[in-house]
């Protein structure tokens, strides 16, 4: 390391210590019993903790939350793949109708779609609002920018029309090459793709707090109701959440390894 | 070719996503739009939109948007700017891990990140009597729940995601262009005044049009930190919709209505200049 490297170092270090300190202190916070007018916490504790998964609401939660994006990937998966498969593959021209309702969620961040779901589903004929269903509904569409790009780059890096035409000079049907071929070949670059989804939606705040509320009480919902209890539970909250989010993110660049040595 | 009966199946393969995409995108897009030009009787109206140009409470949210989005991404696109070229002149090995570092930040935002800062900076946050013990009076008067304490906490979330955009358009930087601009007799602070930022203006005015976009959409940080009550272009359009009083979804729409255009306006510059880059590397 040389004299111009030290720069970047200490520059990258400023940055890195203003993004770790609130987590930090967070974390120490939550192990601590008492920190008042003191620059150190008085003694360490896990009993925030104990508390926390002792409390039946928080489990329901994580629950509540696992289920509603687990949902909306799975419906996400299910609809995305042959629809993005079908319009790369048989209508090329459509991409550009598609690039348009990709984008469209960029300009309707949670709380401008909530305005719209909310005077749709709240009434007949379909009352959906306060249930699991608006949000994975809604979910389907915060994701949809990421699932779209990812199911087609995958596609794309596959070659998957010369694919399709290899297997079918084979004698494959279009269904068996899809299924045989084309599937299995994409599957890693939509992991990525579907794990990025997960946890973008399992931090979504806004649409469950305005379309379910407490009919339906998600992970970062709770976290938000309990902003009257003591700091050092809330702080052991926030730890969890981070923590599990943090598991997600090692597995996405794990993946993310082994498709980029796989390609070189 | 295509069979004709495969066509007909191919089309059928869309309808799932074609149905999901009309009953929760455009559908209720086209309700705000339908309901922002409405008035209580439901006739057609463009009252809420000149209310909102003449009730000082509704503009002063958006001035407030604006203000927070504007300081909070140009701080952090300096910062991710710093960052981001710095991170480029580090080892490779280190380089992957700095980048996972700012990644795994990049998902702490909206509500955890509010309660993180209250921790610290909140009124007997850690570092709020860190600061009375060490007696540092400018620091003192910091105010976490106020407008520059957001801006405080907008840097938070956008600088991990300003490095993450910014990063990949030094690779634009050739090396070789330093060496050639040293040898015609440029000096360092020439190459990046005539070659550098030129190079790279498209990605940094891309960057902070998404930056300030995040900006203006975000609400669960200032709802969390506030509970509310700082007045922002998201916040009145969540009272309007979800408060306990002064219900009114007609004007709930306009003012969405209002703020997706100055999204769809900040995406559709940032896919210009995303064009512009591309057409520098294919020359």
């Amino acid at each position: 390391m040389n004299k111009k490297n030290l720069k970047h170092y200490v520059v990258m270090l400023f940055i890195l210590a203003y993004l770790f300190i609130p987590l930090l202190a967070t974390f120490l916070y939550s192990i601590s019993t008492k920190w008042q007018n003191t620059i150190l916490p008085h003694g360490v504790t896990i009993k925030w903790y104990g508390l926390l998964f002792k409390d039946f609401r928080f489990l329901e939660a994580l629950g509540r939350s696992f289920a509603a994006t687990s949902l909306s990937l799975i419906i996400s998966l299910l609809i995305m793949i042959p629809t993005v498969f079908i319009v790369i593959v048989y209508f090329p021209k459509l991409e550009k109708i598609m690039n348009i309702l990709v984008m469209l969620p960029f300009a309707m961040p949670g709380v401008v779609s909530a305005v719209g779901l909310l005077k749709l589903y709240s009434t007949d004929p379909f009352p959906i609002a306060g249930t699991i269903w608006i949000l994975v509904g809604a979910y389907f569409i915060v994701i949809l920018p990421f699932m779209y790009q990812g199911i087609k780059n995958s596609l794309k890096t596959i070659n998957v029309q010369d694919l399709m035409e290899a297997a079918q000079l084979l004698n494959a049907t279009k269904a068996q090459a899809f299924v045989y071929i084309i599937l299995p070949n994409m599957i890693k670059g939509v992991m990525v793709s579907t794990l990025l989804a997960f946890s973008i939606l399992f931090g979504e705040f806004v649409l469950a707090n305005i379309l379910a509320g407490g009919n339906y009480e998600t992970v970062q919902v709770y976290l938000f109701n309990k902003k009257n209890e003591s700091g050092h539970f809330t702080s052991a909250i926030v730890i969890t959440y981070f923590a599990f989010i943090l598991i997600l993110s090692g597995f996405i660049i794990k993946i993310n390894k082994l498709i980029n040595k796989a390609e070189s | 070719m295509i069979k004709k009966q495969d066509k007909v199946l191919m089309y059928v393969g869309l309808i799932p996503f074609i149905l999901i995409i009309l009953a929760f995108e455009l559908l209720p897009l086209f309700s705000i739009l339908d309901s922002s030009f409405k008035s209580a009787n439901g006739t057609y109206t463009f009252h809420q939109y000149s209310a909102v140009l003449q009730n000082a409470f509704y503009l002063q949210g958006i001035k407030n948007s604006m203000y927070i989005s504007f300081y909070s991404s140009i701080i952090a696109i300096l910062v991710s700017f710093l960052g981001a070229y710095s991170i480029t002149r580090l080892s490779s090995r280190v380089r992957e891990k700095v980048i996972m570092l700012s990644n795994m930040t990049s998902n702490f935002a909206g509500v955890p990140l509010a309660f993180a800062f209250m921790i610290i900076l909140g009124y007997n946050g850690l570092f709020t009597i860190l600061f009375k013990q060490l007696d540092i009076e400018l620091l003192q008067s910091f105010n976490l729940y106020s407008g520059i304490g957001l801006i405080v906490v907008y840097i938070y979330f956008q600088t991990p995601l300003g490095i993450l955009l910014l990063y990949p358009s030094f690779d634009g930087i050739k090396e070789e262009w330093k060496e050639a601009a040293s040898m015609l007799g440029a000096t360092k602070l020439s190459f990046w005044r005539y070659i550098g930022l030129p190079v790279l203006l498209p990605s940094i005015l891309g960057t902070f049009s998404l930056l300030f976009a995040n900006a203006m959409g975000a609400y669960a940080t200032a709802y969390a930190l506030t509970a509310g009550n700082y007045n922002l272009l998201t916040i009145r359009i969540g009272a309007l919709i979800s408060g306990d009083i002064f219900l009114n979804p007609n004007m709930a729409s306009a003012l969405a209505i209002i703020l997706a255009l100055i999204l769809m306006t900040l995406t559709i510059f940032n896919e210009m200049m995303l064009k512009l880059r591309k057409g520098q590397y294919d020359e």
